[in-house]
């Protein structure tokens, strides 16, 4: 028998350790001298109570259900992928490729084309920790590390020998063509009475990103691939008696993480910036894994996990903005969800599976 | 390249691997221990704002560096309480606490001073200042000429150049991480507490039968992790600098791991691999060099990568195979 | 009368829901041999970690020579003079006999006057005993049972009086085995008290003094050796009467189906495991590999089964089959006909974590039959699960149930239910009842003998003589990679096969005569 029911696995603990992590945020919090109420409040009306402050919470909701589910699909197959933020990086590499040397007629083709370009970036950036893992054993955990800070030194290059325009002082490209201009929820959704989301810069790639959550799931629980990276996530052993070759699953399941989070670009990079700027990602490859952990690795709880951070990353930029608390709090929280969900997840676990394993044999 | 070049860039290559020494040796007591380290960079990093938010309140660069110690102890006891109590994922937990500590340094010194994250600047006995041996050529001789330092060492003999460039006007704590390589091969090779600390980190079931507590020994190479990554902390900010910056580590964490894996796990192997990776950090401060000796222009940006990417080359194992210890990263649960 | 060595009372221990140990009373005389046999999961190793202090008991009292004592941990054990040899040694592999002594039991700090105190103190053991070990050689590269040599030397090292060993003959040569019981004798007539835990009854009948027999977390007796006898140990052990032997027609062997010529495998360490041997399995026929474990017959079955890369020339069906690169893995072999129910049912043949019908079709999961389209047809596949367990008697008949949730029997049914209904034309099998209950062992053998009364080819392979004995048509033994020879089950006998497995070839001075004898099969239980 299972120690606890499946609902206690997937609902409860997640909760219990959000709260934890919800207390010991509002303990910062206090101790450097704020209100945890007032700020509670301050990020509510910042990020949910406004149809504005949505649009910032689902933009950044969209990054992080691409590098939540980017880490998601590589933990299926036990690999710790933590170098989503290069990918990332890299993948906006591709999108600006794609968007300025490629004469788009409309953006809803140019966002196919951006996305593919993205996802080969940040697949091709996942590569080659991904081969050194499979066929040189190279922790994939302190290789994907180190190409982070290559990314970065790689896209500094990059932007300041190749893309900056001539004459231009700060490491960016130039802006991309007006065709490539994704539509934003303001774009969609106001109606000449009503404006809507004004300003924000939540636009048509988070159902980009809802579309990614769909196919994610039918790719790991519908389809023999799918089957292959779980089997393998399980057990190396196992799936080499079934024939599954671990070099094959490690490299494929690299490749589709890296893709996802190289795609997360197309939002930052063409859905809102609309050049490639030095640091677009912004952590957000980091924050994937909190979302994953978080989300317990399915993408439906990835989804909400992601809006949960979408919510946090408005609000505490809205609690910077009016409070001397500043954004790095959101680093903090982030930590302490990273923590209690992930590394301290049997300090939860324990306990919980005490209660239910008393519960079933009083009723025995 | 001249002598006293070479001596300059060997001068900077010792400091700048210091820190990574430090903490290349506080990972090594762990992995050793069979716990795997990724937060050795979280660590640093608030062990480098405390050292610096006390040095500077005391004035005292030992109170600091006590400070220090105490903020990456915290953090070592939170890992032993993830990793070795609930017997969760190594790395997840040294993920979260580099996140922990990035937020968390940012927090307190924009609410204790105020300055976008940073601590006021450190002077005097606030800082450890450099030492002069005897006999060395340093600021007290300059000053007594009233001519430059620079101008005083050009002139002496090559000995003395390398005496008083290299080996002296270091601050103490260089001379500490120095000697913690004996120190720390003599404990795990010479006593009763390496043996069990070594065999905890192949085989905890075998500790366990054999009586000595694997969970006592795990925390003890956590806490001895934490104190050297507190030390290397408090040389960041106040010694090779004068204070603390937000993100002032800038992937050391991550570059001693890499150094430990080049190490193979021992500890003079672990001084050699930090001078290396200190020299690279030393030449990504001078491209002028490289491009005179080799006639190679070299880009600023990808010279700053290189560390990374020759770890990547290590690990790689294009260079040696590196084994861990057997049972690192896993948690010890006794059999059913 | 003196006061027992060990007196246990009343102990209880659970496991979450499981109630490994129930009211456990034992009590063993000081200068025995006392043998514990039970089933698997019956709790006897639980029992002895407890008093071992590896595990806490629930409740209940631990007395030693008559004195309550409280064993907390591995600590306490030790300085009441409790020493255990483990099933899975717990040695230091790269720390050298000598550290591995020390470790725990130091003389103060500093290593060098430790290590030098253990050597003369290891000579002087190594003469009393009979326990020779070089104390210098590094772990790894020490035959088992010189490991397992260290282990008693810990323990003496340690002043143990009480030495408990959990199953110490399962990794052994026979000869090996009687060193081992030599060196228990000495002990014992040292006055030492051993505990010895084992599923072997031949063991038991043989060496013990008084046997205590488990079953289901509880103590069903305990009896004098000399006043029972095999058959009422294994009623005690299961509670009622068993069939210790395999019904089975003589074989009809037809056309070779599988042929092995100068096959050799090296493994990841660089070591050579299978030394070119030459084999093969005609369809109709079980043949069986005997050997002590790690002498190649594990790595044979990973090259058949397409997760070892091998050298040499395999032919399956006329068709030669490669044995690396392209081509050499599980599917490519399912294809060609090869079924595989691998030795380590919970590392290789399931995926524990996975549902039951997700399992039934581990390996086969690229077939197209249970495609569709691009996605896998996962309603199919869950209804064939449950006709499938139906078919095998899984209990529970649960195809959601994840497969770390049955017991080892049913789990071995749910690997077998998909190896077998492939309807291939080689089974190949290791450890078929490794950890599985007596009445699923039964009914394992059954499916195993009529597999190949439909004319299969079937490569046994078991660390169970006795199972290779009453299974088999045709026994080869491997010593060292090699094969040291052929006997017919009909003409061989224990003694025999013994000596081939330990690599001596000249076996006329005890060659069988129709040892049909022997051919009953023991009783099962490991702990």
């Amino acid at each position: 028998m299972d120690k606890m029911p499946k609902w206690a696995d997937i609902v409860l603990i997640p909760i219990i350790s959000l709260l934890l992590a919800a207390f010991f945020s509002a303990l910062v919090i206090l101790a450097i001298g704020e209100n945890p109420v007032e700020a509670l409040k301050l990020m509510i009306d910042g990020a949910l109570m406004r149809s504005a402050g949505w649009g910032y919470t689902l933009y950044y909701a969209t990054n992080f259900i691409f590098t939540g589910l980017a880490v998601s699909v590589a933990f299926h197959a036990r690999l710790f992928n933590i170098g989503g933020e290069g990918q990332a990086m890299v993948g906006g590499l591709g999108v600006a490729l794609v968007c300025l040397y490629i004469p788009w007629p409309h953006w809803s083709l140019a966002i196919l084309g951006a996305s593919v370009g993205a996802a080969l970036f940040g697949a091709a950036w996942a590569y080659l920790p991904a081969v050194l893992q499979a066929k040189r054993g190279s922790h994939i955990v302190i290789t994907t590390i180190m190409f982070n800070f290559i990314a970065a030194a790689l896209l500094n290059y990059v932007l300041v020998e190749w893309l900056r325009p001539i004459g231009a002082m700060d490491p960016a490209s130039a802006k991309f063509p007006g065709a490539t201009h994704l539509p934003s929820f303001q774009d969609m959704f106001s109606t000449a009475d009503t404006p809507m989301f004004r300003g924000a810069p939540a636009n048509v790639t988070f159902f980009l990103a809802l579309v990614a959550c769909v196919v994610v799931w039918m790719l790991i629980w519908k389809t023999r691939l799918g089957y292959e990276i779980r089997a393998f996530g399980q057990s190396e052993t196992a799936a080499k008696y079934a024939g599954i070759s671990p070099v094959r699953i490690t490299v494929i399941a690299m490749l589709i993480s890296g893709a996802l989070a190289g795609m997360m670009s197309v939002n930052t990079t063409m859905g809102e910036s609309e050049r490639l700027i030095l640091n677009s990602t912004e952590g957000a490859g980091f924050i994937g894994i909190a979302v994953a952990l978080m989300g317990r690795n399915h993408p439906f709880g990835v989804l909400l996990a992601a809006i949960l951070f979408g919510f946090l990353y408005q609000g505490g930029a809205e609690l910077a903005l009016w409070t001397s608390i500043p954004r790095e709090l959101i680093v903090v929280i982030q930590a302490l969800v990273i923590l209690f969900t992930g590394a301290l997840d049997n300090m939860v676990r324990a306990p919980l599976e005490k209660v239910f394993i008393a519960l079933r044999r009083r009723n025995v | 390249m001249d002598f006293l070049t070479l001596l300059q860039v060997l001068d900077t290559s010792v400091r700048l691997a210091t820190p990574l020494l430090l903490a290349c040796l506080a990972g090594l007591y762990s992995e050793r221990s069979g716990v795997v380290d990724i937060g050795l960079e979280g660590k640093m990093l608030a062990a480098a704002f405390f050292s610096a938010a006390f040095a500077f309140y005391s004035g005292n660069a030992w109170l600091g560096l006590l400070a220090g110690i105490g903020a990456a102890m915290v953090l070592a006891l939170i890992h032993g309480l993830a990793s070795v109590t609930f017997r969760g994922n190594q790395l997840i937990s040294g993920v979260a606490i580099n996140f922990l500590a990035a937020g968390m340094t940012v927090l307190a010194a924009q609410s204790w001073f105020r300055q976008g994250g940073r601590t006021p600047p450190l002077e005097g006995a606030a800082r450890f200042n450099p030492i002069e041996l005897p006999f060395a050529i340093g600021p007290t001789e300059a000053a007594a000429v009233d001519r430059p330092l620079s101008q005083l060492i050009a002139e002496a003999n090559p000995l003395q150049q390398f005496y008083s460039e290299l080996i002296s006007g270091h601050s103490i704590l260089v001379y500490l991480a120095l000697l913690t390589v004996p120190a720390t091969w003599w404990l795990l090779f010479r006593t009763r507490f390496g043996l069990r600390l070594r065999a905890v980190g192949e085989n905890p079931a075998a500790v366990d039968t054999a009586g000595v507590s694997v969970v006592w020994l795990r925390y003890a190479a956590i806490l001895l992790c934490g104190v050297l990554c507190g030390v290397a902390g408090a040389y960041l900010s106040t010694a090779l600098q004068a204070g603390f910056v937000k993100d002032m580590t800038a992937g050391r964490g991550f570059i001693a791991l890499a150094a430990l894996i080049f190490a193979k796990w021992r500890p003079v192997y672990a001084l050699w691999a930090c001078l290396l990776f200190g020299l690279f950090q030393a030449l990504e401060l001078r491209p002028d060099i490289i491009e005179n000796v080799s006639g190679i222009k070299v880009q600023v940006q990808l010279l700053g990568a290189l560390p990374y990417i020759l770890t990547v080359v290590i690990l790689a194992g294009f260079v040696g195979k590196a084994i861990p210890p057997r049972a690192s990263g896993e948690p010890y649960i006794k059999e059913r | 009368m003196t006061a027992p060595a060990i007196e246990l009372k009343g102990i209880s221990k659970a496991f979450g829901p499981v109630q490994a140990n129930k009211d456990i009373s034992i009590s063993v005389q000081p200068g025995t041999i006392h043998g514990i046999i039970g089933e698997n999961g019956a709790g006897k190793s639980t029992l002895m970690s407890i008093l071992y202090g590896f595990y806490k008991a629930d409740a209940g009292e631990i007395f030693i020579k008559g004195e309550r004592t409280a064993i907390p941990d591995s600590q306490a054990a030790i300085a009441a003079g409790i020493g255990m040899v483990f099933q899975h040694f717990k040695l230091v592999e790269n720390f050298t006999v000598l550290e591995n002594i020390i470790l725990g039991a130091e003389d103060g700090a500093m290593l060098n006057t430790s290590l030098g105190n253990a050597r003369s103190e290891l000579k002087h053991l190594a003469d009393e005993y009979g326990l020779n070990v070089d104390p210098d050689e590094i772990i790894e590269n020490l035959s088992v049972g010189h490991q397992q040599r260290v282990e008693i030397l810990k323990a003496l090292y340690r002043k143990a009086e009480i030495l408990i060993l959990d199953e110490p003959t399962g990794v052994l040569t026979p000869s090996e085995a009687d060193q081992l019981f030599r060196i228990l004798d000495r002990l014992r007539e040292e006055g030492k008290t051993i505990i010895l835990i084992t599923h072997k009854l031949r063991e038991i009948m043989e060496y013990t003094n008084t046997v205590s027999v488990m079953r289901r977390g509880q103590m069903t007796a305990t009896v004098k050796t000399d006043e029972t006898s095999p058959e009422h140990l294994a009623e005690l052990m299961v509670g009622r009467k068993v069939l210790l032997r395999v019904d089975k027609d003589a074989a009809e062997p037809g056309a070779s189906v599988l042929d092995i010529k100068g096959l050799r495998v090296v493994d990841d360490t660089g070591v050579e495991r299978v030394k070119g041997i030459d084999l093969n399995v005609r369809a109709g026929e079980i043949v069986g590999i005997a050997g002590v474990a790690g002498n190649g017959q594990s790595e044979l079955l990973e090259v058949l089964g397409g997760f070892a890369e091998g050298t040499g020339e395999i032919m399956m069906n006329g068709a030669v089959i490669p044995l690396s690169g392209h081509g050499a893995d599980g599917q490519a072999r399912r294809a060609s006909g090869i079924s595989h129910v691998p030795e380590d049912r919970q590392r290789e043949g399931l995926i524990m974590e996975f549902a039951a019908w997700e399992n039934t079709v581990f390996g086969y999961h690229q077939e197209p039959e249970i495609q569709n389209g691009l996605l896998m047809d996962n309603k199919g596949i869950f209804s064939e699960a449950e006709a499938k367990m139906q078919r095998f008697d899984v209990r529970p008949p649960d195809p959601k149930l994840a497969a770390k949730n049955f017991s080892g029997g049913n789990q071995q049914k749910i690997v077998l239910a998909r190896e077998i209904e492939r309807n291939p034309d080689l089974l190949l099998i290791g450890q078929p009842t490794r950890g599985v209950d007596i009445g699923a062992i039964e009914f394992i053998h059954q499916q195993i003998v009529s597999l190949r009364d439909q004319g299969k080819a079937i490569l046994l392979v078991s660390v169970e003589l006795d199972e290779i004995m009453s299974l088999s048509d045709r026994i080869v033994v491997m010593f060292d990679g090699h094969i040291t020879g052929e006997r017919d089950p009909k003409h061989t006998n224990e003694k025999e096969l013994g000596l081939l497995m330990a690599g001596i070839t000249d076996t006329s001075a005890v060659a069988g005569n129709g040892g049909n004898d022997t051919t009953e099969q023991e009783v099962h239980a490991d702990g």
